[in-house]
């Protein structure tokens, strides 16, 4: 803001010390201290107005830029690539219309792939959020320690997918530190293949993945229980209720709009899975784990099949595209109503 | 999904091969703008270089040979990037997309290069390393040439062989590498009567796993069995079922470390490293196994003196030459607007010096250099050359002769031989059935 302010001021000042040489040559005669000054206030009224489209425009300009780049053109042209056979080298001839869509529906690994990522979805649901929401409630009490947990809890998340991946390989490595850890508490008998049983693989990047992004929900959880009046859960406590109650019908009422937030958010990562389980499994074995995103990949850039790859893109997209819209439309329409509503009053 | 390139690329004639026929006609390479016979003009040039040598010694050898060029050429920098194997096949791609591939870039010839010439990315220099490609290889040579032009040079050949732990065999009782296929059965029962883990995998990275199925498929019906471009459909044919099937008697015997279907070539846990610590008895593997097992280890040294070869054995009744082999090597590609100083530099590499320098370094790269064999002095490596000198056909890994489409299923198709979930005539009929999509 300050410097807009400065910049106009000294424009200000500086025309009318540049006007008068330009104005003097041509008509030096006609009453030159009335003219300028209406012309002056009329252009100056202009400039603002002017100045103000051109502040927003310029503030506006690189992020619109970028997201027409980076995001509106890929996703057209990939949904233009999708209707050929394009090996991502030769020279785009091969029209094939839907052919691409057809074959991702008719391939079982594409089809799996599908059906893992809705398995991590769901398994996030049930199990993920209530844990991490469980720990925010836990958390959010005055015990010794408090903030120490916090941060424990929360470092996973800090941590890159990449490394949580290499580290996690290393850990789930047969007779690696997990399995010896199983054994020496007489749990040898629920040793696994972690990594390399198809059966079992899917699971395992359910419960890495968990690991990872648990700390982020119950931050958002914490945040949101912090937003909820002390007096309202006093107030119910007076009145008699349990702990629970309060939990049930005072806490977690309050905290609706934080818990969509979170469900929104977990849909949205798992259908969009990918860095943890490219490192972690490359989608193997025989495709076991493979989510929409890597088997997109390893068709596109590993096989070339760019055409193809782009179509199986373009069905993630939808995916995700019909989600959001319809999540915001009727689960958080109140949440954004309310947040739009404060911002216009 | 064309597939235009000569015969030549996919099976190769190792050993007696007319040396002069592989030149070039009189193709004018229309394409190199700049003449190359004044490069050394003076102006800076920066030679943009990817290779996929990211363990010692190769690693240093390459930065010594690239700086000793530069030194004799003052106006050349050369830019160095280096990728692990995998790693290198995804960062390559979007330079290629982008119709920019680096100058000089890692290639293992066959059907991916053949794309890469028909999308105009790799430059023709048949005229322009006529003086001296008669000195390397000629089955080497053959890998980088599309059409009988020359878009690339190699610098190493080797073969698939099995690397043995002799210390584990001993402990086993068997005194004699395996010489047929039901022999190697009897020592895989054998080591794992011993209490050994017979056989060490990395069937995560799927194309290890491919290795045995096209060796097998090999020996039955000979090189002559393997499709040409364009007919693929015959992968369905009896060798490769029969090669399935060989395979899944193996698999059944459950000769394999624990975790094989998600273990790696090379990184934690994985084949190389199991190898190199002893945790298994053999594994069937290329040329740089040694040298990857060394960087595996935890002493740097590999197994050591207990690490032996011999070549694939026999199959009984197969119609395939007992001594044709199943492999390939390394070179390098040239980036369609790479400067004459690149094909200079690939002129150097190809100098008896430097491929005796990568000889006695005995970490598996096999220089094509004729002459430069005797460089090599670890009794291992020597093994493999004499195979390599013996072998009438080496036929090229299957995920490169082929286009990147049909290699990868290929080794999807395999890999669920392994993980039991396909029968060997699906695995045949899918790969034919991948061919003809």
């Amino acid at each position: 803001m300050l410097p807009a302010a400065d910049a106009s001021s000294p424009a200000a000042v500086s025309d009318p010390r540049e006007r008068p040489p330009g104005v003097a040559g041509p008509s030096p005669s006609v009453r030159p201290d009335a003219v300028p000054p209406a012309v002056r206030a009329g252009s100056g009224r202009v400039g603002a107005a002017w100045r103000k489209r051109l502040t927003i425009v310029a503030f506006l300009a690189p992020a619109l830029a970028l997201y027409v780049l980076l995001a509106l053109v890929p996703i057209f042209q990939g949904g233009f690539y999708s209707g050929f056979d394009w090996n991502g080298l030769e020279p785009l001839d091969e029209f094939v219309g839907l052919q691409n869509y057809r074959d991702a529906f008719a391939d079982p690994v594409f089809l799996a792939s599908l059906r893992h990522v809705f398995v991590i979805l769901g398994l996030s649901l049930v199990l993920q959020l209530p844990f991490a929401l469980g720990l925010a409630v836990l958390l959010n009490q005055r015990m010794r320690g408090r903030a120490l947990l916090r941060l424990l809890f929360f470092l996973p998340f800090v941590l890159s997918d990449v490394i949580t991946a290499i580290v996690w390989r290393l850990l789930l490595q047969p007779a690696g530190l997990l399995d010896n850890s199983m054994e020496s508490v007489g749990l040898e008998g629920l040793v696994q293949l972690w990594l390399a049983d198809p059966n079992v693989v899917l699971y395992t990047v359910f419960i890495v993945v968990s690991w990872k992004y648990f700390g982020f929900h119950m931050i958002l959880y914490l945040a949101g229980l912090q937003q909820i009046p002390l007096e309202l859960e006093e107030a119910a406590a007076l009145d008699g209720a349990s702990r629970f109650q309060i939990l049930r019908y005072v806490t977690l009422p309050l905290l609706g709009p934080t818990i969509r937030i979170s469900v929104f958010l977990s849909i949205i990562g798992s259908l969009q899975l990918f860095d943890l389980v490219w490192v972690m499994t490359h989608g193997g074995p025989v495709g076991a784990s493979h989510t929409t995103v890597t088997y997109m990949l390893e068709r596109g850039f590993e096989r070339s099949q760019f055409g193809y790859g782009s179509a199986v893109a373009v069905i993630a997209f939808l995916i995700s595209f019909a989600f959001a819209l319809g999540y915001q439309r009727f689960v958080l329409r109140r949440d954004v109503a309310g947040a739009l509503t404060a911002i216009g009053g | 999904m064309r597939r235009r390139f000569a015969r030549t690329a996919l099976l190769v004639g190792v050993v007696a091969l007319v040396a002069a026929s592989c030149g070039g006609d009189d193709d004018d390479a229309s394409d190199s703008e700049a003449p190359d016979t004044e490069s050394d003009s003076g102006e800076p040039v920066t030679i943009e270089w990817w290779h996929i040598q990211n363990n010692d010694p190769g690693l240093s050898l390459w930065e010594d040979i690239a700086a000793e060029f530069e030194a004799d050429h003052p106006n050349v920098t050369i830019d160095i990037t280096v990728y692990e194997n995998e790693a290198f096949k995804t960062a390559i791609e979007p330079r290629l997309q982008a119709g920019d591939p680096p100058d000089l870039f890692q290639s293992w010839g066959g059907g991916e290069l053949s794309e890469q010439v028909d999308a105009g990315l790799v430059r023709d220099i048949t005229d322009d390393v006529e003086p001296w490609i008669g000195d390397l290889n000629q089955g080497a040579v053959g890998l980088y040439q599309v059409d009988e032009a020359q878009y690339g040079v190699p610098f190493d050949l080797g073969m698939v062989g099995f690397w043995y732990n002799t210390d584990l065999f001993a402990q086993a009782g068997i005194d004699e590498p395996p010489a047929t296929w039901d022999e190697l059965l009897d020592d895989v029962q054998a080591l794992k009567e011993a209490g050994i883990t017979p056989i060490a995998l990395g069937e995560g990275d799927k194309w290890p796993g491919m290795f045995w199925w096209a060796y097998l498929a090999l020996r039955n019906g000979g090189a002559e069995a393997f499709p040409a471009p364009g007919d693929e459909a015959e992968f369905a044919s009896a060798p490769f079922v029969e090669a399935g099937e060989q395979l899944q008697e193996m698999i059944e015997l459950e000769p394999f470390q624990a975790g094989h279907m998600a273990a790696v070539w090379d990184g934690a846990g994985g084949q190389a490293a199991t190898m190199a610590t002893g945790g298994a008895a053999m594994m069937l593997m290329g040329q740089w196994a040694p040298g990857t097992m060394s960087a595996n280890s935890p002493d740097g040294n590999g197994l050591g003196d207990a690490l032996g070869w011999f070549p694939f054995p026999e199959v009984t009744g197969g119609e395939g030459d007992p001594t044709d082999g199943f492999g390939g090597g390394n070179g390098f590609a040239v980036g369609a607007d790479a400067p004459p100083e690149a094909i200079e530099f690939l002129e150097y590499i190809s100098t008896p010096d430097i491929a005796d320098r990568w000889g006695e370094t005995n970490s598996g790269i096999l220089p094509v250099v004729v002459g430069s064999e005797s460089s090599i002095t670890d009794p291992n490596l020597t093994d493999v050359l004499d195979a390599r000198a013996e072998a009438a056909v080496v036929q090229l890994y299957l995920d490169q002769a082929y286009d990147p489409e049909l290699g990868a299923a290929i080794n999807d198709a395999v890999e669920q031989l392994y993980a039991g979930q396909a029968s060997a005539e699906d695995v045949a009929q899918s790969i034919a059935d991948a061919a003809g999509g």
